[in-house]
């Protein structure tokens, strides 16, 4: 079967042929940039057309169905909009700091997308840390929102943003601990060892009970961590305007936007790497049979099937509850998630020590 | 006479003022308030009013006892029936006219319909404050077949002009009846999706209970009268105190609640919406034939007196009072505007509350803000 | 309760108060002087507390004033309608904000479109029109050639 794995073999083979070893690492350097931002781009434009979509097939409507067959070059014509928008820089803010802070959230949510495996051999850097280093960098981006409340100079952002600081610190000791369940069945903090690990079997099958219980925490952390309903006070539009990004226009507010699209989608990969498996099709124990048939199917449409129902299942969110209020907020993961990831990571110890999973 | 700016100076260190509206993202209208926070917690809420001040009761004091019913579906837009209702009733009150059965039938049946239509724009306003954005949609599928039964008979969709002294402008249209039907076995099939999706909520439960409390004292001395009364345990139904037109021949209830937070009030309005349909249906087979419409002259001249009439709009009670000289023209004209109580209840119910209960508190008093301002 | 034994029972309570003859409801006139001291009486009659004042307003009779209070009693649902007479050139009232927490705003929209002073009223400013809005638009004599079309 077609695969991606022959398609970079093909291309580095050729590379080398043709050029000297240092110039070939070179120009894979550029290929594998160029491509990072590209999907970075292209997986911006489809999320939000997505959303919306999601979002108008919840409330019995239609969506954007006008700009190409079925609306589908909306987020082009988005695109285009918002670079042709002023972008206005308030009077009394600091504008190094508000000039910088889209970069920073920009940044940071580009660079994980660096161990993450999208199909078998397709990867940019197995980093043997690579859970460690996805954590620690998605951390960066609260200082770009802090940032970015504090020099827009205006009350709104400022309140938007220490509720939105304040959130997002509490909600990744939750993540990190049910990341951690994971990493005690499979020993090893490197993406690649874990998805070849799950080789007969999905964790969120193998190991039942504390899987499922982690799964489900993950996936209500992972939502308060982007600032997603129903955690996203810090944009609540009916009481704050737009929380830390009311000030910024044009270009700007675009990164804004398509950063946490493209977290969106980078947690919902972590997800699927670690619960569901990755770019490893469905394989059941010592079922051969079935095994080879799920081979067949290419491992990136795997990978993406899985984040992409993951992603439906945290827009699907949105569009159901209300919105916590921030002291619920905060009561609900410091008073009930943390004791429930902490006490989950000692069944799964437990479980692991006893070999009591599949 | 004290300013802003003095009262403004009066906070003290690490206060925080801000404002929300007149322009506001969430729907209520044109209101301004002035919130005075300390971090989170509010310690003073004062609303500003007067951006939709048009003047009704100056301008009523030059129109005729015909005209000047209609600048009142202005007022309260979303009961604007309603609103008719009182002006026509106060007219016909002074002339002693006598209404006919069937017109009386086909007021009170708009009513209620009017009340259905305004509990559901003000569930789905509501639910999307709170930051449920899919309620609203629900909500105005039904709205929109109300809206559409009347287009057909009223002529139009939101300020529907229809009642007149001595009945109603024009007969029931031929497919009235059997719209309505079919409009009630709907709503029958998705109510319970209401229950679902957002009062079950346990996210929504943990917004609203506890959260806005007033007490019946409070209540009756703010002047607080509909649902956001009922919610508090004060019983004030002017359809079951003061009945009017054939409220006294019909079987509903008046829904009271006694635990006075906005879940309370939240709960009052969902079931006044059942209460309303089971007049519906109690009326629509039993429409009596006659005419739609009294006689009366053509220019109406009201005696000297003063008149007062309230009805039970679907936000509390309004009352029209009329001054009259004995001209064709009011000499004064005063509406009791149930929205102007009920604001006045807010500053009390929120003070050491969060911000997110304000607008939690402020849903569930279902304000208006033409209402408020006339 | 019938208006001719209300009649007898509010003679009682308020012995100075005129009461007329006409009108849906028992109307009761009183002097602005003793306006207050029976405001508390009839918010503390253990008979039927009026406790609920439903309507506050004022009207314009060209040479005088005339404040008009709907009050309501919630345990008998008896309704009552108290008149004071007030000076045209010096149109003050005490205020019953303290008995009855609705007249705050209710009082705040009369100053606002009248011009009458409420005594100790806790923040009496302007509620309807803008700050610096200048005379009282609901008084006859008020003229504005730019906002008002006189047809």
């Amino acid at each position: 079967m077609f695969s991606l794995e022959s398609l970079t073999t093909i291309v580095h083979n050729w590379l080398n042929k043709t050029f000297q070893p240092n110039l070939a690492l070179l120009i894979e350097f550029v290929i594998v940039g160029v491509l990072a931002i590209a999907l970075f781009a292209m997986l911006g434009l489809v999320l939000v057309l997505m959303e919306r979509k999601v979002a108008a097939w919840i409330q019995i409507r239609l969506g954007p169905n006008r700009v190409g067959p079925k609306g589908m070059l909306q987020s082009l014509a988005d695109t285009v909009k918002l670079i042709m928008k002023e972008g206005l820089t308030p009077d009394g803010a600091d504008k190094f700091l508000f000039n910088l802070a889209p970069y920073i959230v920009m940044i940071s949510a580009m660079m994980v997308l660096a161990p993450i495996g999208f199909a078998k051999g397709f990867q940019i850097w197995d980093i043997n840390i690579g859970v460690l280093y996805v954590s620690a960098i998605s951390s960066v981006s609260v200082i770009g929102i802090l940032m970015a409340g504090w020099s827009s100079n205006n009350k709104y952002s400022l309140l938007g943003a220490m509720r939105s600081g304040a959130q997002m610190v509490s909600y990744e000791l939750s993540v990190g601990l049910s990341i951690l369940s994971i990493i005690v069945l499979t020993g090893s903090l490197s993406l690649n060892d874990i998805v070849l690990s799950q080789q007969n079997g999905w964790w969120i099958f193998k190991a039942h009970i504390p899987a499922l219980i982690s799964f489900v925490i993950f996936i209500i952390a992972v939502t308060a961590e982007t600032n997603r309903a129903p955690f996203d006070l810090s944009e609540a539009e009916s009481e704050l305007t737009a929380g830390f990004h009311t000030e910024y226009s044009g270009m700007k507010f675009a990164l804004f936007f398509l950063a946490e699209y493209i977290n969106i989608f980078i947690v919902c990969a972590i997800g699927a790497t670690l619960f569901f498996g990755g770019w490893m099709p469905l394989h059941i124990g010592s079922w051969e049979g079935f095994n080879h048939i799920m081979d067949y199917i290419p491992s990136s449409i795997w990978f993406f099937g899985k984040t992409f129902f993951l992603i439906f299942l945290i827009m699907w969110f949105r569009w159901t509850f209300p919105r916590l209020r921030v002291d619920q907020l905060l009561n609900l993961e410091w008073k009930y998630l943390l004791p429930i990831s902490m006490f989950n990571l000692l069944l799964m110890t437990l479980v692991a020590i006893m070999g009591w999973h599949f | 006479m004290k300013t802003m700016v003095e009262e403004i100076g009066k906070t003290v260190e690490g206060d925080l003022i801000i404002n929300v509206g007149p322009q506001h993202p969430a729907t209520h209208g044109v209101l301004h308030l002035v919130i005075t926070l300390n971090g989170e917690t509010i310690k003073k809420v004062e609303p500003h009013l007067g951006y939709i001040h048009r003047s009704i009761e100056k301008m009523c004091e030059s129109l005729t006892y015909r005209q000047f019913i209609y600048t009142t579906s202005r007022m309260d837009y979303l009961s604007a029936h309603i609103n008719n209702h009182a002006c026509a009733m106060v007219v016909e009150k002074a002339l002693q006219i006598e209404v006919p059965a069937r017109a009386q039938v086909i007021r009170v049946l708009m009513d209620e319909l009017t009340r259905i239509a305004s509990h559901e724009l003000w569930w789905g306003a509501m639910a999307m404050d709170l930051g449920a954005f899919t309620p609203f949609f629900h909500a105005f599928r039904e709205r929109e077949t109300i809206n559409d039964i009347m287009e057909e008979t009223c002529g139009a969709r939101l300020t529907m002009n229809y009642n007149v002294p001595g009945g109603v402008m024009a007969d029931l249209h031929p497919n009235f009846v059997e719209r309505v039907k079919n409009f009630l076995k709907l709503y029958k099939l998705k109510i319970h999706e209401y229950d679902e999706l957002v009062t079950g909520n346990i996210i929504f439960q943990n917004r609203m209970k506890g959260v806005g409390f007033l007490s019946a004292e409070d209540a009756i001395s703010y002047g607080v009268t509909g649902p956001a009364a009922r919610g508090s345990g004060v019983s004030c139904d002017v359809r079951k105190h003061f009945p009017y037109e054939i409220y006294q021949q019909l079987q509903f209830d008046e829904i009271l609640e006694t635990a006075g937070d906005s879940f309370a009030r939240y709960m009052v309005r969902l079931r006044e919406m059942n209460e309303s349909i089971k007049i519906i249906e109690q009326l629509i087979d039993m429409i009596p034939e006659g005419d739609f419409q009294a006689k009366t002259k053509a220019v109406l001249k009201l005696p000297k007196g003063e008149f007062f009439q309230s009805v039970e709009t679907a936000r509390g009670e309004l009352g029209v009072y009329i001054v009259s000289e004995g001209g064709t023209t009011p000499y004064r004209i005063k509406f009791r505007s149930p929205g102007f109580s009920n604001l006045s209840a807010l500053n009390h119910m929120t003070t050491g509350e969060k911000l997110g209960d304000l607008v939690a508190s402020m849903g569930t008093l279902d304000l208006v803000i033409p209402d408020i301002d006339r | 309760m019938l208006k001719e034994e209300l009649t007898i029972i509010i003679k009682e309570l308020l012995p100075n108060a005129v009461i007329e003859e006409a009108g849906e409801w028992l109307n009761c006139s009183l002097e602005a002087s003793e306006f207050k001291q029976a405001a508390l009486q009839l918010r503390n009659f253990n008979q039927m507390p009026f406790d609920f004042l439903f309507c506050l307003t004022c009207v314009d009779w060209k040479t005088h004033f005339t404040m008009v209070y709907h009050l309501r009693s919630k345990k008998t649902n008896d309704n009552i309608v108290i008149k004071v007479k007030l000076n045209r050139d010096t149109p003050e009232i005490d205020t019953v904000s303290d008995i009855w927490r609705t007249a705050e705003f209710h009082e705040r929209e009369v100053f606002d479109l009248f011009g009458i002073i409420f005594l100790q009223h806790p923040d009496l400013r302007r509620l309807l029109l803008t700050d610096d809005w200048v005379g009282y638009p609901l008084r006859k004599d008020y003229d504005d050639p730019i906002n008002m079309i006189k047809l």
